[in-house]
């Protein structure tokens, strides 16, 4: 995709964003949310991230050998071993990083 | 919080540990967009058009790929869609808020703006320069963000592939993704939406995330209706 056609894509990005995020503060006061959207939306949050996440996690160095990709999920297990102890963003990303280092330094060698 | 002013530099003060906390997931974000093909300054658009992480990412994944703008678009929304339940959450603080500014502070919603409005105060007893403060939060996050990703599209492709670092992105959503599992029908969504996306994988038109998001939706809230959403011991 090149030229207009992303830049028209992008923007219709823009605008799907800008209006799941004004619906409800620019809605009158009294609007009620439907109860099967309530429903769903509970659970958008538990079944999108895993959508973006398991393929990368799963699959991307299959390429490169599926040693090499089990090392990403090893680097994935001790990252949310952090995340359950720690809560933070910023040590689960370095733990699971260094995993991830240590693991191919280790299997290189 | 006495004056518009103070109110707003608390504002800034409070969203500070979210934003340095951001400063990697920017920079990626950046990154990614030039090892995906993008051009610099489309990357860059998007990121000011959008002002969405995960969504910006999903959608270059995407373009890359070659896969169709009406599937990038939905998957842009399905991606988003949690940001409808912060808009109901947030739209109480924001009653007697003008609608022109309805509507830019709907455009600088973010996961952290939500969870600090929401947390710090309560919708009955809003105070009076939360304009400010709300102001004051969004417009620090908004900054650094896209200075991150202007960092990271102009010195990403610097970095050696060897460093992995597309693994952050993961790792991230991970630590985004696991405080949120509070009940078993959570869990069940999250586990039912990762085998799905393992399995679709290889769906036409690059469906697969929408696909797995629906499988986890569907499952949660079947879950809920057979257990009640018990909290996960």
């Amino acid at each position: 995709m090149s030229g207009w056609a992303a830049w028209l894509t992008v923007i219709c990005c823009g605008l799907v964003t800008l209006g799941v995020r004004a619906s409800f503060i620019v809605l009158p006061a009294d609007t009620k949310m439907p109860s099967w959207l309530t429903a769903g939306l509970k659970y958008v949050g538990a079944a999108v991230l895993p959508a973006i996440i398991a393929p990368d996690i799963l699959f991307r160095d299959v390429a490169n050998g599926d040693v090499v990709n089990l090392y990403r999920i090893i680097a994935a297990v001790v990252a949310a071993a952090v995340v359950v102890k720690t809560r933070s963003v910023v040590g689960t990303m370095l733990a699971g990083m260094a995993a991830l280092w240590v693991l191919k330094w280790w299997g290189a060698g | 919080m006495q004056t518009p002013r103070s109110a707003y530099l608390q504002g800034l003060r409070d969203q500070a540990p979210a934003v340095i906390g951001n400063l990697p997931f920017g920079f990626i974000t950046g990154a990614a967009a030039v090892s995906a093909g993008i051009d610099p300054w489309l990357g860059m658009a998007m990121s000011i058009i959008v002002f969405a992480g995960a969504a910006q990412l999903a959608a270059m994944a995407l373009m890359a790929q070659h896969a169709p703008a009406a599937i990038i678009v939905v998957t842009v929304l399905v991606v988003n869609l949690r940001m409808m339940m912060y808009s109901a959450a947030i739209a109480p603080y924001f009653r007697r808020t003008p609608t022109l500014r309805k509507w830019l502070f709907a455009y600088v919603l973010t996961d952290n703006a939500f969870l600090l409005v929401t947390t710090k105060f309560r919708s009955d007893d809003v105070p009076k320069h939360l304009d400010a403060y709300y102001l004051g939060a969004t417009s620090i996050m908004w900054c650094v963000w896209q200075l991150t990703v202007a960092v990271g599209i102009f010195f990403g492709t610097m970095l050696p592939t060897t460093w992995s670092l597309d693994f952050a992105i993961p790792l991230i959503f991970l630590s985004l993704l696991l405080p949120a599992l509070h009940t078993k029908s959570h869990w069940a969504a999250a586990i039912a939406s990762s085998v799905a996306a393992a399995f679709c994988t290889s769906l036409p038109l690059k469906l697969g995330l929408i696909a797995a998001a629906a499988t986890g939706v569907c499952v949660g809230t079947w879950m809920e209706r057979r257990i009640g959403g018990k909290v996960a011991s």
